[in-house]
Parts: structure tokens; sequence; C-alpha cells
């Protein structure tokens, strides 16, 4: 009976993606917690609409519930492409609402906010098996991208036969090394860029109209 | 795991390992297998799966794991799996080459709060197990 039900909602998905090539693209942000998700949604976002998506911050899983930005055009070299831009939660194997105290939060604050975080990122990783039709995996270029969560999300996308953008962010930083992360998905293109800053964005642009368009 | 039984080491602290085989998981749905970790888990049990999790069963483990973190209870999993991510890619030629099934993995799971990855390469896990 599983096997039934997970074919038909194949085939469905499938079916779905065929005819449904005039609506806008669902591109989901993914990534750790503050690899900057919402600064780059909101970068592109304010780019192309003038409106922001939601707000950021330096206190890990600011982003508690996806968001989305619908109908954002982008164009480059002549073609216009229409995504629905869906900022996530930073995905995460854990979630300690202890940490959130080193930010001068209360605890029944710091409770409430990880009680949202884990449902937000219960919530994409329920979207990513069926609810997107491509992905922006942003890596914060200063940290260590060999982690489990990394590379299990990696995998979970190919596995799912989507098409993936590696944003490696934060190059406006002096420890930024974008190599360090190339070289930990070879299989996948790496695109630096500084969302903060607005470092690289054309490319950035010309890559998602190439990958999603 | 159900028909396992917890020895007493005299002053309750210790920390069980459960070695699961391949064969064994093999037989499970992916909800039956997401079940035997989260529920060993939560007990404060370290597993390691000889044959680890397809993409899918890692999703909604991370999934379900967010439903049943809670305040002062269970904040969440520490895992980790080989292969390494080189060992990974090769993998993905070997998936071009229709030889997914033969890929080999080991994956350890434990509780946040008493297991921490110490290092990690492509033939080394080096983790720190605490107690309650």
């Amino acid at each position: 009976m599983g096997l039934l039900t997970n074919l038909r909602d194949s085939i469905t998905r499938v079916t779905d993606r065929l005819f449904a090539d005039d609506e806008p693209k669902r591109i989901g942000i993914y990534g750790p917690p503050n690899a900057g998700k919402t600064t780059l949604a909101n970068r592109i976002a304010r780019d192309w609409t003038g409106d922001a998506v939601g707000p950021e911050s330096h206190i890990p899983h600011e982003t508690r519930r996806a968001r989305r930005k619908e109908n954002v055009e982008i164009e480059r070299n002549g073609k216009t492409v229409t995504i629905d831009i869906v900022d996530t939660p930073g995905v995460t194997t854990k979630v300690d609402y202890k940490e959130f105290l080193d930010h001068d939060m209360e605890k029944d604050d710091a409770v409430k906010r990880s009680r949202e975080a884990t449902e937000g990122v219960a919530e994409a990783m329920h979207w990513l098996r069926e609810d997107v039709d491509g992905v922006i995996y942003v890596l914060d270029s200063t940290t260590d991208p060999f982690t489990q969560v990394n590379t299990m999300l990696i995998g979970i996308i190919e596995s799912q036969d989507l098409p993936v953008l590696i944003f490696a962010n934060k190059v406006d930083l002096d420890d930024a090394d974008v190599k360090r992360i190339s070289d930990a998905f070879p299989q996948h293109e790496t695109v630096p860029l500084s969302a903060l800053e607005g470092d690289n964005m054309d490319e950035v642009y010309e890559k998602i109209a190439e990958y999603f368009g | 795991m159900p028909e396992a039984t917890t020895p007493d080491d005299g002053d309750g602290n210790g920390v069980r390992i459960d070695l699961i085989s391949g064969a064994r998981m093999e037989g499970l749905t992916s909800m039956e297998k997401i079940r035997l970790i989260l529920d060993s888990v939560r007990d404060g049990d370290i597993v390691v799966l000889e044959a680890g999790l397809s993409p899918e069963e890692e999703s909604k483990l991370i999934e379900v794991t967010m439903t049943e973190i809670s305040p002062d209870d269970f904040s969440g999993i520490e895992i980790e799996t080989y292969p390494s991510t080189q060992q990974a890619n090769q993998g993905l030629v070997g998936r071009l080459l229709g030889k997914e099934e033969s890929a080999k993995k080991l994956t350890v799971i434990g509780p946040a709060n008493q297991i921490e990855t110490l290092h990690k390469d492509e033939d080394l896990i080096s983790a720190l197990v605490s107690r309650k």
C-alpha cells in the first residue's frame, strides 16, 4: 500500500511539474543556521520587487517559519525568469533553547523560539520532499562546510533530482574560503557572493536564470 | 531495541551502544527504522547503523526529530555518517553506473546533549560520549 501511495505521489509530482511550465518555479533557499539565507532572500527580493522577505539577525533561527516571496521576475541576457523564493529556517538536527539564553533572551522567549524553530525545520524538510522545484543552498564561506547536515542535505537534494546552486556567502569577511566549499561539493557549481554587501550579485542572477529558467 | 535488556552497571550511569546490522534494518519500513533509532537515542543510547539510511529516510529522521524536541528533555540528535564527501562523490559515479545499492555506509547517531563529534575524516569518526 505504501509503495502504491509513493508511486502515485511520484507520478503526480512529475505530471504537476510537466504541466506547470508557465507557473513560477518554487526555489527553496536552504542551508545551515546563520549562513545568510534571509539576507540573500531579501537582497534578491529588494533588487527585483522592492520589498524584503523577512527580518535578518545574527541570532540563530531568526527565520522560524518558511517565508515566500512570489512572482520575482529576474531578467538576464534578454531572458525573464519568474520564481517564487521560499526562505526556509536553517536546517539542523538539534535545537537547544539554552543556546538562545546567551543572546540576552529570557527563558520563556528562548523556549518559544526553539519550539517555533523545530516546527519550521520539520516543515522545511517536508517541503524539500514535496514542494520545491529547485534549491539555492547557502553556506557561510568562513566556516567548515564538511558538516553532517550539509552532506545529508545535499544528498537529499540530489536524491530528489532537484537542480541546486551552491552559494558561498560572506566573501566580504577576511577569513572567507570559497575553495573550501567548492572542494567539499565539487559535483555542484559554487558561486561566491556577499548578500550583505551585494558583491557578485550579477553572477548570482545569471546562474539563477541559467539553472531555474 | 525491544527485546534487549539494560544491564545494571551498579551506578546506573552507563552508556549503551546498539550496533544494528544492515540485515536487521532491511526488513523494516522507513518509519520503523526512524522509530527504532529515536526511541533508543531518546533513552540516552548511541545507535550505530551498519548500512546507514537512504536520503529520504535521513530527511524524515530530521523531520521527526524536530517534532520530538522538547525543553529540558530532548534537544535533538548528533549524527555522523560514512562515507565521506569524497567517497560520496564516487558513489554518485556509481549511481550513474547503476551501482547505487553496493554503496555501504556506517552511521553513528546519539543524543545531542551526550555525544559530541571531536574529529571526522574519510576513515575516522572520533566522538566524545558523556554520561547524563
